[in-house]
């Protein structure tokens, strides 16, 4: 049910819409939900958390950059390069931190993140360093060139409405249960015989494998990369998406995305204010749904659809 | 349903007759006004460009709307803060040329910012006069960007022609990790072979960074006669003092990003004797009556200062000279923005406040040497060198 | 050997920042088991507030000092009574979303009352950079390391012999059990907030006339500080001092003897070396904390 009324809104925006201006800020939702649903089955889920995901993010997008415009490769072969340089970096990353725990997690993936961050930074003569990768070349698959921004836009919402559904499949499955048992308690889950380490990286490499096919579309929508989109904030803001939009909660990773890559722009009619705006909407959010946005607005509604004076019977905490 | 359905078939008529009349040209209406983009880095790091920037840009814009405007249209500025992050600067330039429709933008202020938006106007037929300083903006040239800030490439000349001319073959470099440390970085190698000098140490330095003596030690212990420090405040205020505290006695030289007050207010003594280049906006006053610059820096300092009760720096110049240019060139044009381009390319010895800008079909930058000047720091002012 | 004495005094310096900034962070988490991501913003409050005071207005420097670190104070107060305490559900993550919310909101406060450029303060003693063996040190980073040292005694004494500070250890320790001996925990946590915000404050005022201020030095600050009081150990005032002097040195170290490219990776390298052969830190106590 839910599927339908996002493809529904998906294909009434995309057919809709013509401006390229709202086309390609809606493309960057859909970019950031790529992201944000990633992180959520991390943090949500599996229970951990990382504070340089936007390493990730960049590995992709200077993955598919360096290759497409330094050794003339195809953005498609660029794409599996990038999805396999992740998915054994973060297998690396992964092992010997998750054996941490909450804190220490969180530390030890904002100290990667800061690492990658300097690479991007120093290896110039392979990434532009701080002055950027130009040229980029647009997609195209045949004779399909996807470089307008209608086509672009589907092309993302293909990949994401595609990530929300692989996620909710591995969710409804036993891997999902398992992940909420360890979300609950690890040592729990760990007795009952629940392989929890390994379950913790295979998680851990999903959303980074995610956030690099993130960074592979958003190069390529760009056509221009540098550091400073991939640095510690970036990371910073991922988190934040998926806490305001609710964790452990997919649907709430596409509203946190939707709410935090749409509301920058709506505030810059406030213009030397919009600082003080957003940090003020973000602290407002988390005092008021703490749970996220998704889980607070459905509360709010189950909340006022019972009688008034009635204590909620089976309420969630 | 017959009634409804003629009914309905008139009023697309009307609709579809008033859709061509409106896209058929501006001229069914008395004189549109011509919307002019920007997009400058008003907050964030780098903020003291895109603010100056904007300041500018509305003042210039006012300036000519009040003379009557270009061929009877006003200018309608239409400005946007990218806040120095080049996704933010492609959506602003996205919305420019698809929700405003804009006829030409000016800016950004940053190298990273600009070459993201070039697919943008390229894309959309927009000529862009960036107001950057990094060299790949112009070079290789593309037909609709242009540019107004100088290029490393000069200031790095003038500042080697000063240091070969005081006999110095050794020299030790500090630039900023960032896109214009980096550029300007690339630029002393290519061309330190040039001016017969040799870099014996190169070192780099954050742009927030508290202390550079760790930097300044390694540079000192290969004995350079002279140390270049390329980046844009603080930093290079702090290599200064951290120069004077370590007692180097060589000559310090900066680049054109310290060329504004603030410099000589943050390193407070540690500024005395130190050489850089700038435009000749610093030293508007000891410039020779002939020189062709004077009359409209001294307009545009009088103006801006008035205007804004903050002393000039030369950043909101590239900003005051993009929308002159633009408004030389939209004369006749009608909005064309294809036609726009082409009149950009024409100017031939144009005075702004950044320089003399002759453009052509290589030369999308248009300035000579002349757009610099070599000055010192002496008694917390600017002194131009002969 | 004039070389590597002057790394040592660069490193001493920065080290110095990080020590400081560190011991905020460490100080809240031992109180209220909290990470403020907005701290870097306190320092950079502080910072700006003397200039503000001394240099603009000025106001003798002991006076200026206190003033900046209580309008910081006061900023950590009004974070904790009107963000913090009235979330509902107080789960941890909320907790830190809600400080990076503050933090932006703080920048962008300050990016109105300061503005967006740099400022610079003049030095607490106008005595000469020290000169030893041919490497300077400048006498501010020895003024910075001594009020430091002093804030971890008094914070030992505070926590050991007074009521107060005994009371907001057993709040750290045990919430339930300190509200059940009839310790006010709200106040408490209230009264950590507000001494961590104001020994960020007391940074940025010791660091002001160190290097530039601006609303935006916050961040990487921040970042390191955080990095220093990690290394450190959490919980531990003496570890953020040391973690934060180890990181300076070894930064500087790095550019002398790597390259300075490189020097912002080498104190994130040092932090996953510390997390995997020592997670809580050089001098903290095994405290396993569930996120």
């Amino acid at each position: 049910m839910r599927y339908l009324i996002l493809i529904a809104a998906v294909l009434a925006a995309g057919i809709g819409l013509s401006s390229p201006y709202q086309l390609q800020l809606l493309t960057f939702v859909g970019i950031n939900t790529l992201l944000a649903v990633g992180l959520n089955m991390l943090m949500g889920y599996a229970g951990q958390i990382s504070l340089g995901h936007a390493a990730f993010y960049g590995l992709g997008a200077y993955t598919t950059g360096v290759l497409t415009v330094h050794y003339q490769w195809s953005p498609w072969s660029a794409l599996a390069a990038a999805i396999v340089l992740t998915v054994i970096c973060a297998f690396l990353i992964a092992l010997p931190l998750l054996s941490l725990s909450g804190f220490y997690l969180g530390m030890g993936t904002l100290g990667f993140g800061m690492i990658g961050f300097v690479v991007f930074r120093q290896w110039s003569s392979l990434t532009g360093g701080d002055s950027g990768l130009v040229g980029i070349p647009a997609l195209e698959i045949g004779p399909l060139s996807f470089s307008s921004p209608r086509s672009y836009f589907f092309l993302v919402w293909a990949f994401a409405v595609l990530s929300i559904f692989l996620c909710e499949r591995l969710i409804d499955s036993r891997i999902g249960r398992a992940l909420r048992a360890i979300h609950d308690s690890e040592r729990a889950a760990s007795s009952m015989g629940i392989d929890t380490g390994r379950l913790k990286v295979h998680i851990f490499v999903l959303s980074a494998l995610l956030a690099a096919v993130g960074g592979f579309l958003y190069a390529h929508l760009v056509s221009f990369i540098s550091p400073s989109s991939f640095d510690f904030l970036v990371s910073v803001r991922m988190v934040t998406m998926v806490v305001i939009g609710g964790m452990a909660s997919i649907w709430g990773a596409l509203l946190g995305a939707t709410l935090m890559t749409i509301l920058p722009e709506t505030l810059t009619v406030f213009h030397e204010y919009e600082m003080i705006v957003y940090g003020l909407i973000m602290i407002v959010i988390m005092i008021l749904l703490p749970q996220g946005l998704f889980r607070g607005v459905l509360d709010i509604y189950e909340h006022a659809r019972k009688k008034p004076g009635r204590t909620s019977a089976g309420s969630r905490g | 349903m017959k009634t409804s359905g003629t009914r309905m078939i008139r009023a697309l008529a009307v609709a579809a007759l008033m859709v061509c009349t409106v896209m058929s040209g501006q001229g069914w209406a008395a004189k549109g006004p011509y919307k002019i983009g920007g997009i400058f880095s008003i907050t964030g790091s780098s903020s003291f460009l895109g603010d100056p920037e904007k300041k500018s840009m509305e003042m210039a814009v006012e300036k000519i709307n009040a003379a009557g405007g270009i061929d009877g249209h006003m200018l309608e500025p239409v400005i946007y803060d990218d806040e120095g992050d080049p996704t933010k600067a492609v959506l602003a330039a996205n919305k420019l040329t698809s929700k405003d429709e804009v006829i030409a933008i000016v800016g950004p202020s940053l190298t990273p910012t600009t070459l993201a938006i070039i697919p943008v106007v390229e894309k959309t037929g927009v000529p862009l006069i960036s107001c950057a300083a990094g060299i790949k903006i112009t070079e290789p040239v593309k037909p609709l960007v242009y540019k107004t800030a100088q290029n490393d490439v000069l200031a790095v000349a003038a500042i080697y022609r000063h240091i070969k001319a005081a006999n110095i073959k050794k020299i030790g470099i500090i630039t900023v990790e960032n896109a214009f440390g980096e550029s300007g970085k690339e630029q002393l190698a290519a061309q330190a072979p040039k001016f017969g000098l040799q870099i014996l140490q190169a070192e780099t330095f954050g742009a927030k960074d508290t202390d550079m003596t760790a930097q300044l030690a390694k540079i000192r212990a290969a004995q350079p006669e002279a140390l270049v420090c390329w980046g844009t405040n603080p930093g290079p205020a702090v290599v200064a003092k951290n120069v004077v505290q370590m007692n180097m006695k060589i000559p310090l030289y900066q680049s054109h990003g310290v060329a504004s007050p603030k410099f000589i207010e943050l390193a407070e003594s540690a500024a005395e004797g130190i050489l850089l280049p700038t435009g000749k906006i610093l030293v508007a006053d000891q410039l020779p009556e002939t020189d062709p610059q004077k009359t409209v820096l001294k307009g545009y300092i009088t103006e801006f200062e008035k205007r804004y009760s903050m002393p000039v720096s030369g950043f909101g110049g590239y900003a005051y000279d993009g929308i002159n240019l633009l408004a030389a060139a939209l004369k006749g044009t009608e909005g064309d923005k294809k036609k726009i381009a082409e009149n950009i390319g024409k100017i031939k010895g144009f005075v702004g406040v950044t320089g003399s800008f002759t453009f052509s079909p290589e030369d999308h930058n248009g300035l000579g040497p002349d757009a610099f000047v070599m000055v010192v720091i002496k008694d917390g002012k600017w002194q131009l060198l002969k | 050997m004039q070389e590597l004495l002057q790394y040592l005094f660069s490193g001493i310096t920065n080290g110095a920042v990080y020590a400081v900034i560190a011991l905020g962070f460490s100080m809240l988490y031992s109180s209220t088991g909290l990470i403020n991501f907005a701290h870097g913003e306190f320092v950079m409050v502080g910072a700006l507030s003397l200039i503000s005071l001394w240099k603009g207005l000025k106001i003798p420097l002991p006076a200026a000092f206190a003033v900046s670190v209580a309008v910081t104070a006061a900023a950590g107060l009004l974070l904790e009574r009107l963000a913090l305490r009235n979330v509902r559900k107080p789960h941890p993550i909320v907790l830190v979303i809600i400080t990076v919310g503050a933090s932006i909101l703080i920048r962008g406060i300050a990016m109105l009352v300061w503005g967006k450029d740099s400022h610079s303060s003049p030095s607490y003693s106008s005595h000469p950079p020290i000169d030893i063996a041919g490497a300077t040190l400048l006498p501010q980073s020895l003024w910075i390391i001594a009020l430091t040292l002093l804030l971890v005694l008094g914070l030992h004494v505070f926590y050991k012999r007074f009521l107060t500070g005994r009371a907001m250890l057993a709040t750290a320790i045990n919430k339930k059990a300190a509200a059940v001996v009839g310790i006010r925990t709200d106040t408490m946590v209230l009264l950590a907030f507000a001494m961590s915000a104001g020994m960020g404050g007391i940074g940025g005022a010791l660091i002001a006339p160190l290097s530039m201020s601006s609303f935006d030095m916050g961040m990487i600050l921040g970042l390191k500080g955080f990095c220093a009081a990690m290394i450190g150990g959490l919980s531990s005032s003496w570890g953020a001092v040391f973690g934060g002097l180890l990181l300076g040195i070894l930064e500087a170290m790095g550019v002398g003897f790597l390259s300075s490219g490189l020097k912002d990776a080498s104190a994130f390298v040092l932090l996953l070396l510390i997390l995997y052969f020592r997670p809580t830190g050089l001098f903290g106590k095994a405290v396993v904390q569930r996120f």
